[in-house]
């Protein structure tokens, strides 16, 4: 892993001083967004005094987190995790979560959606998602704790108003986002000011797509929970999607409970979190199917974003990630 | 190693008019890549049949805000994926309007190819002659123009020589060697060239878009040029297993190190050496520009955040006096003695804009002396007087360490790209001959539509 990958490509002098360089000295495209990443940790390390990593369990925040392992070796990740659960989560991912803190000696703090519903500072939805809920317990704590940073695992292909976020994203007191008053981010110098109250949101890995994240995956051997490999489970049929039952409710009278092989594409709120029927059980196989793929990730599996067709952009307004 | 970690990738940057069917090429790029997926394009053929369009509209693949939709523009950056199996890209996708060059500025910083778009209709307007020296000054080292809707002049050979060598002779102006640049005649509507060869332009023989953009060499990052590494934050474990570990830890900017290699650390002015390069993976024997490492130097050295190592034999000077070219970005006007903070490499400093020395008409590539301010959008050169002193290079020779932020002290906003030097040779020799400035006089008005930054107009 520590050869310069080849490319064959041949180099063009980039300035009238530049000689042909040698070919293989062009970093690979993993590379680039790998040293990129490490970059964008250690300009904050550098420039803040609360950075915070959302942490979910899920493969871009277990991405994100390998990545800041790597920013800071051989010292300790320099800043804690926060993961806002919604108490809908997969019991196979908690698991992962806290083993996974516990083997890196990481620093974990939850916030729970319940704690905020029980304490009436939040109301269940009808539809049972909590998803949506998260978004207050995230300004609560980064308020509370007083966040300056926050790193997200969002890339820009995930979604059409995504591909407009920036890799610093400020956020004035109320945690929204205004896409009209983004600044421009020029070359890899990041401007992190922010006043008093705001914080900015920041995107490691906002230049890769799903497929670069399994990639990444398999170069590094990062290890994931295991439901996002093929496993017998027993679903229902709701909306287009397969749902699994859990606390966050089941089959209604009228849907069909069946057992299929499946994994998860993405790992969020249970409740609306659809699987996807697979045979894939290494990452390999994995790959191959994402690469074969003729949907998003996000439009086969999270009914939360397909309510409309600015959801995801209203969303983003209020907070959310 | 997977097929996936083998391809490299390639940054570019589109811009064209508002109209010239950016939106459309770029979904048209897209779609024809199969990068668009089934439940996105459902969408787009849903939205469209709601409309009454005849042919789905691929220009909602990619104008993701609702006022967007709304409006049918393009109101910021965009950045959009697409791969191949030979490479993969990032694309920035940037609004064409008058007062949104700022986008095509930040497009154009980390871009190694730009898209620029034109109306065959039209032809090479005055916005083409713009963008195309927007992106001369930012460094990006290719150009291919697309002449879009060549099917409504009816795949007319001669007209797409006359533009084309219409816009050879001004990308010759800016300084592109004619290998640099490539003209390709293109429907984003239809699909002429884009990604499948026409049977429309048996006259031309030239790649598809998209051919280009797999074949043409990627540029790296200079690698001939001399070692600089800005500092980003120092590494010091103080655990059992480590106890005098002290690294620091940035990424190359431009040149290569090795172990052994004699350094010398700006501002100060230290020298020391390499004793390792330090990856979480294990020692590199070399690295090289782009690669974020960890470098271990021979000697107990007082050295933190914002500091640069560099080569010894050409360490570059650290200057308070710095003569710089800016894309200003904001609303509130530029006016000599404006105090502003600048950001380079790792480090941040307090200056003063103490002269205005001209502004540049990069459209017609003259330059106007002592402009009274700089306003939203145009370009100049200025005098910066630093706080502390900033080991910068030339921006013509390494866009890296040539390059400034301009932020506003009090509101934190970005309010200028700054290039060190005059990067654009056209622009310096008419510097020279620059003629004063009439107040009140511009070529054209500065809309007042930019919503970006809401800066305060007086203090």
């Amino acid at each position: 892993m520590n050869t310069a990958p080849t490319t064959g490509t041949t180099a063009e002098p980039e300035t009238v001083h530049a000689r042909a360089a040698t070919p293989n000295r062009t970093l690979s495209g993993l590379d680039t967004l790998e040293s990129e990443a490490i970059h964008v940790f250690r300009e904050v390390a550098g420039e803040f005094d609360r950075p915070v990593v959302l942490f979910s369990g899920g493969k871009d925040s277990t991405v994100l987190v390998h990545l800041a392992r790597k920013a800071f070796w051989p010292a300790p990740v320099p800043f804690a995790l926060l993961h806002v659960d919604t108490g809908h989560n997969f019991p196979e991912v908690i698991e992962f979560r806290d083993r996974l803190v516990a083997e890196h000696g990481l620093r974990l703090e939850v916030a729970h959606v319940q704690d905020w519903i029980d304490d009436g500072r939040l109301t269940e939805r009808p539809d049972g998602t909590r998803n949506p809920l998260q978004t207050v317990p995230l300004l609560d704590s980064i308020a509370e704790q007083r966040f300056d940073a926050v790193f997200g695992g969002g890339r820009r292909d995930e979604e059409r108003a995504r591909a407009k976020e920036r890799i610093f994203s400020l956020r004035n007191a109320f945690g929204q986002w205004e896409p009209r008053r983004q600044r421009p981010e020029l070359w890899n110098l990041y401007n992190g000011r922010h006043r008093p109250g705001e914080h900015v949101r920041v995107f490691p890995l906002s230049n890769w797509t799903e497929l670069d994240v399994w990639n990444y995956i398999e170069r590094e051997g990062i290890e994931l929970p295991s439901i996002y490999y093929a496993h017998r489970r027993e679903v229902h049929l709701r909306d287009g999607m397969l749902l699994a039952a859990g606390p966050w409710g089941g089959p209604r009278a009228d849907e069909e409970v069946v057992e299929r092989l499946i994994r998860y594409r993405t790992v969020g709120d249970g409740s609306c979190t659809g699987a996807v029927e697979s045979s894939a059980s290494t990452v390999a196989e994995v790959i191959a199917e994402v690469a074969a793929s003729r949907l998003t990730e996000r439009g086969a599996t999270r009914a939360d974003d397909r309510m409309s067709e600015a959801a995801m952009e209203d969303r983003k307004r209020e907070g959310y990630f | 190693m997977s097929a996936g970690e083998q391809i490299d990738s390639l940054r570019l940057a589109t811009a064209g008019s508002v109209d010239d069917g950016k939106s459309t090429l770029v979904g048209r790029l897209l779609h024809d890549t199969k990068s668009v997926l089934a439940d996105q394009l459902e969408a787009v053929h849903r939205v469209s049949t709601a409309r009454g369009l005849a042919e789905p509209d691929l220009s909602l693949l990619v104008d993701g805000l609702r006022a967007e939709r709304e409006q049918g523009i393009t109101i910021d950056v965009a950045y959009r994926y697409f791969a191949t199996p030979r490479r993969s890209f990032v694309l920035a996708d940037t609004p064409g309007h008058v007062q949104y060059t700022r986008n095509t500025v930040t497009g154009a910083s980390t871009a190694q190819l730009a898209i620029l778009l034109v109306d065959a209709r039209r032809g090479v307007v005055e916005q083409t002659r713009r963008h195309a020296a927007v992106v001369a000054l930012l460094g990006v080292p290719r150009l291919v123009l697309a002449v879009n809707k060549i099917d409504l002049i009816d795949y007319d050979e001669a007209a797409f020589r006359t533009i084309s060598a219409e816009f050879a002779a001004h990308a010759a102006a800016l300084g592109y060697a004619s290998d640099a640049v490539v003209s390709i005649p293109v429907s984003a509507l239809v699909g002429d060239n884009v990604v499948t060869a026409s049977t429309r332009t048996p006259w031309y023989a030239g790649p598809t878009l998209l051919d280009h953009l797999e074949t043409v060499p990627v540029a790296p990052d200079p690698h001939d040029v001399p070692f600089r590494f800005a500092v980003q934050y120092v590494i010091r474990p103080r655990t059992a297993e480590h106890p005098d570990y002290r690294g620091y830890a940035g990424q190359v900017a431009a040149g290569v190190i090795r172990p052994g290699d004699e350094v010398s650390v700006q501002p100060a002015g230290l020298r020391s050496r390499v004793t390792r390069i330090d990856t979480s993976d294990g020692p590199l024997d070399e690295a090289v520009a782009g690669r974020s490492v960890t470098l271990l130097l021979a000697d107990e050295l007082d050295i933190g955040r914002g500091d640069l190592i560099s080569d010894v034999a050409e360490a570059p000077q650290a200057v308070t006096e710095i003569d710089t070219t800016v894309c200003w970005l904001a609303e509130k006007p530029l006016r000599p003695g404006a105090r502003v903070l600048v950001k380079h490499g790792a480090r941040t400093t307090q200056a003063v804009v103490s002269e205005l020395v001209v502004r540049f008409d990069e459209q017609r590539l003259v330059s106007v002396a002592a402009p009274e301010e700089l306003r939203l959008n145009e370009i100049g050169r200025v005098s910066l007087r630093t706080a502390d002193p900033l080991p910068v290079d030339d921006y013509a020779i390494s866009r890296r360490t040539g390059a400034l932020l301009i932020i506003d002290p009090a509101e934190g906003n970005t309010l200028a790209a700054g290039l060190v030097g005059v990067p654009l040779r056209a622009l310096q020799e008419t510097a020279d001959a620059a003629e004063p400035a009439v107040p009140g006089l511009r070529d054209e008005p500065v809309t007042g539509a930019e919503h970006a930054d809401r800066a305060t107009a007086s203090r």
